[in-house]
């Protein structure tokens, strides 16, 4: 099952490489991670994406809350939440196809953020399933280079 | 007013409490040792001859008194050899602080000599460690590095100082009291939960109570003792348990688990509840898991929530201090109802006892330890090594009060036990400490042989020379159809083959080396003994000498210890040959 925890931690070295111990001790391969400073510049939040099962899972909450440097541990598993993940994709397009890009580009929101000869360079943002969706479509016409965020959440406010 | 990172963490150390530190200097920690230099009036400081034996030293000092104990190495190797101690610490909770040299700041990261990232090594086996950048920060650090080893579940951590750190100057501002947002131990336990706690004993007919080591690190034997008498329910210690309920009480089990007594892991198997005190059903306790106790609901109380919920499932947690839980407990409780139950577990106990065949030619393992109990009469503090020599402490020596056995539990370190049986000494300086030893395990730490003779430091070193790796023998003669491959350590190159050898006779080579003669080259006093008629009068007689003594106790070589549940059966499933 997918475990979705958001860590509340001190902003400090050595913070990230102990968390992600805590999971490749345990023979589990984090899905995706992201880091960055909370409005305190003293904390920075990881949400971490990771696939295992209920046992090991508690398990790892545990321990990380046992981490001195983690401040807060929130399983979002089971939570409703907020999810949001961005990709930068350069696609081939030569000018023939550079419209169908677009207009895909389109559908889903995605903007165009570099455009040369031979490619064209997408941002979008959105849901896991979103970003997957736009992947798949974009793979007719050969990807050149992706990058993905990874995910980041908070929980909805009631 | 300013003063040198050196100065500020040996300040720090001793406004922390701190009287005895063990380590081995280097380059990075001139510094350190120079501020000892000026503070020996106030610091008694053990030169070690192997910095692995520092830790343990730190780690047998800190079991013994229950205070942090200090370790100090150089930056690289002298870091490095650290860890096997600082495993063994973190891995049976006991509060430690380990403080290393690291390369200057501005070389960090360069494969400068004898650099080594003993941070990032050790962040899995530390509670929490530390490198510090800034002469600033290291007043704080250091008294954060004491707090975090001494409160909630104890543990070791390691504070990493560059050499330039040490040198360099700051102002010396004192902090009272250490914050920590992101750290709160849980001390009291759940009023509901202790309450539904005790209505189920109440309630149970066939209760079992596991003492672990965190009754001991909590001090909670006391409240223990009165949770047992009061109820009436048996009490089963763990081998880090060892003295948190004294074993010649009528409720006593013993030691439950692999080499467990027959009893005590019959009546974990047959109970209706188990009451575990600061346990973490560890493997070598439940045996099969999903035969652990099959009928029993589990009270599990401990202060590290991470242990609840971790092998066995447990019906009430309840997450907090063992001392401050259990007076709450026995507040809420009163003699159960278990007459039938009580009458059941003495009949285990009386149709298995602890069994060894005697004998009069040759030395049983288990005669010394039963000789040792008896001479002693439980008071003094026993450490032992691991191997056999190990099991059999635990199971023939009676043990009364906390603190008085030491042994590495979790990490199973051999070499632990010498010199954790120093520090142990030094934190003890008017007990008798014994360091139960094997021929193998001595020899991984033989070298604090020196420590010890140069100090005058008083421990007795009991070897039980089998002149075998004896519990991996053991497991080689009942799992390995008897193939002892590599486990005998009188083995010379002019043996047959290991296929070839008849096990062990009047063929088989001296032992190398002759343990009397190696410590009489440190001019210690040692004494060979053979004969089961001496070992009672030679005990005596080196329990009343004020100085170490070692003695080679040459025992039977292929004894095995009994009973034994094999890894992976059910807790019930014993193999007992003791008699056969
Ligand atoms: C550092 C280390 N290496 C290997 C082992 C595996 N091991 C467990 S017991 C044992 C044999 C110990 O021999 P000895 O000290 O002579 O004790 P005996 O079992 O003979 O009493 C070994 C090799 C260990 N526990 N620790
Ligand atoms: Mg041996």
């Amino acid at each position: 099952m997918e475990y979705i925890f958001s860590v509340l931690v001190e902003n400090k070295p050595g913070v990230l490489a102990r968390i992600s111990q805590l999971f490749s001790a345990r023979g589990y391969n984090i899905t995706s991670l992201t880091v960055g400073e909370t409005d305190d510049p003293t904390i920075s939040r990881m949400t971490i994406v990771v696939d295992g099962d209920e046992k090991i899972m508690d398990q790892v909450k545990k321990q990380l809350n046992k981490l001195i440097d983690v401040v807060k541990v929130v399983d979002l598993t089971s939570l409703p939440q907020i999810e949001r993940e961005l990709l930068l994709i350069k696609v081939n397009a030569d000018k023939k196809m550079r419209s169908e890009i677009i207009e895909i580009a389109e559908i889903f929101r995605a903007k165009i953020v570099d455009v040369s000869d031979s490619d064209v360079t997408l941002e979008a943002t959105g849901q896991k399933d979103k970003i997957d969706a736009l992947i798949k479509l974009l793979k007719g016409y050969k990807i050149k280079e992706l990058a993905r965020t990874g995910r980041s959440c908070l929980p909805r406010s009631e | 007013m300013k003063k040198k990172g050196a100065e500020i963490l040996i300040q720090t150390l001793i406004e922390e409490g701190v009287d005895t530190m063990f380590g081995y200097p280097g380059g990075q920690v001139i510094p350190i040792f120079d501020a000892i230099f000026h503070n020996t009036d106030k610091i008694n400081f053990y030169l070690v001859r192997h910095e692995q034996a520092a830790a343990h030293m730190a780690d047998g000092y800190a079991r013994s008194t229950g205070k942090v104990g200090v370790c100090l190495a150089t930056s690289g190797p002298g870091a490095t050899n650290l860890v096997t101690g600082i495993a063994t610490a973190y891995m049976d909770s006991v509060p430690m602080v380990a403080i290393t040299g690291q390369v200057t700041t501005n070389m960090i990261g360069n494969d400068a000599f004898q650099e080594a990232n003993i941070t990032g090594i050790t962040y899995s086996i530390t509670k929490h460690n530390y490198l510090v950048k800034d002469v600033k920060d290291l007043h704080r650090i250091v008294k954060e590095a004491f707090y975090i080893a001494r409160t909630g579940r104890p543990g070791p951590v390691l504070i990493d100082i560059p050499g330039d750190v040490s040198k360099a100057e700051a102002e010396f501002e004192k902090i009272e009291k250490v914050e920590l947002r992101s750290y709160k131990p849980v001390y009291e336990g759940n009023p509901k939960q202790i309450q539904k706690a005790a209505e189920v004993i109440m309630k149970s007919r066939k209760p079992v109570i596991i003492s672990g080591g965190g009754v001991i690190i909590s001090g909670a034997d006391k409240e223990l003792r009165e949770l047992a008498h009061k109820t009436g329910i048996p009490v089963t210690m763990t081998l880090l348990g060892m003295g948190s309920f004294p074993s010649d009480d009528e409720l006593s089990l013993g030691m439950p688990g692999m080499h467990g007594t027959v009893y005590a892991n019959h009546s974990l198997q047959d109970s209706d509840l188990i009451i575990s005190v600061g346990a973490r059903f560890d493997d070598r306790i439940t045996g099969k898991l999903d035969a652990f106790a099959p009928h029993a609901k589990i009270i599990h109380i401990d202060i590290d929530p991470s242990s609840i919920g971790k092998s066995v499932l447990v019906d009430i947690p309840i997450v907090g201090d063992a001392r401050m839980i259990l007076r709450e407990l026995n507040k809420l409780v009163s003699k159960c109802d278990i007459g039938e139950w009580m009458q059941h577990v003495k009949e285990l106990k009386q149709k298995n006892p602890l069994a060894y065949k005697k004998s009069e030619d040759v030395i049983k393992p288990q005669f010394i330890m039963e000789a040792l109990s008896e001479i002693t009469g439980g008071d003094a503090i026993y450490v032992t090594e691991v191997g056999q020599h190990q099991m059999w402490a635990a199971q023939y020596i009676n043990y009364k009060t906390a603190r008085s056995f030491l042994s590495s539990g979790g990490l199973g370190t051999m070499g632990y036990g010498f010199p954790a049986a120093i520090g142990a000494q030094l934190g003890n300086p008017d007990k008798t400490v014994i360091d139960i030893s094997g021929d193998g395990s001595f020899q991984m730490n033989i070298q604090e042989l020196a420590t010890v003779a140069m100090n005058r430091i008083p421990v007795k070193i009991i070897i039980l020379n089998n002149m075998y790796l004896g519990m991996v023998r053991q497991w080689q003669d009942l799992f390995w159809g008897k193939r002892y491959s590599f486990t005998c350590l009188a083995r010379q190159a002019r043996c047959p083959e290991s296929s070839k050898c008849p096990g062990p006779g009047d063929q088989c080579p001296e032992m190398i080396p002759d343990f009397r003669k190696v410590a009489e080259a440190y001019g210690i006093k040692a004494y060979d003994v053979s004969k089961p008629a001496d070992v009672k009068p030679l005990l005596k007689d080196i329990l009343k000498m004020k100085e170490p003594v070692l003695v080679n106790f040459h025992v039977a070589m292929e004894e095995n210890v009994m009973p034994m549940v094999p890894a992976g059966s059910a807790l019930n499933q014993i193999l007992d040959h003791a008699l056969a």
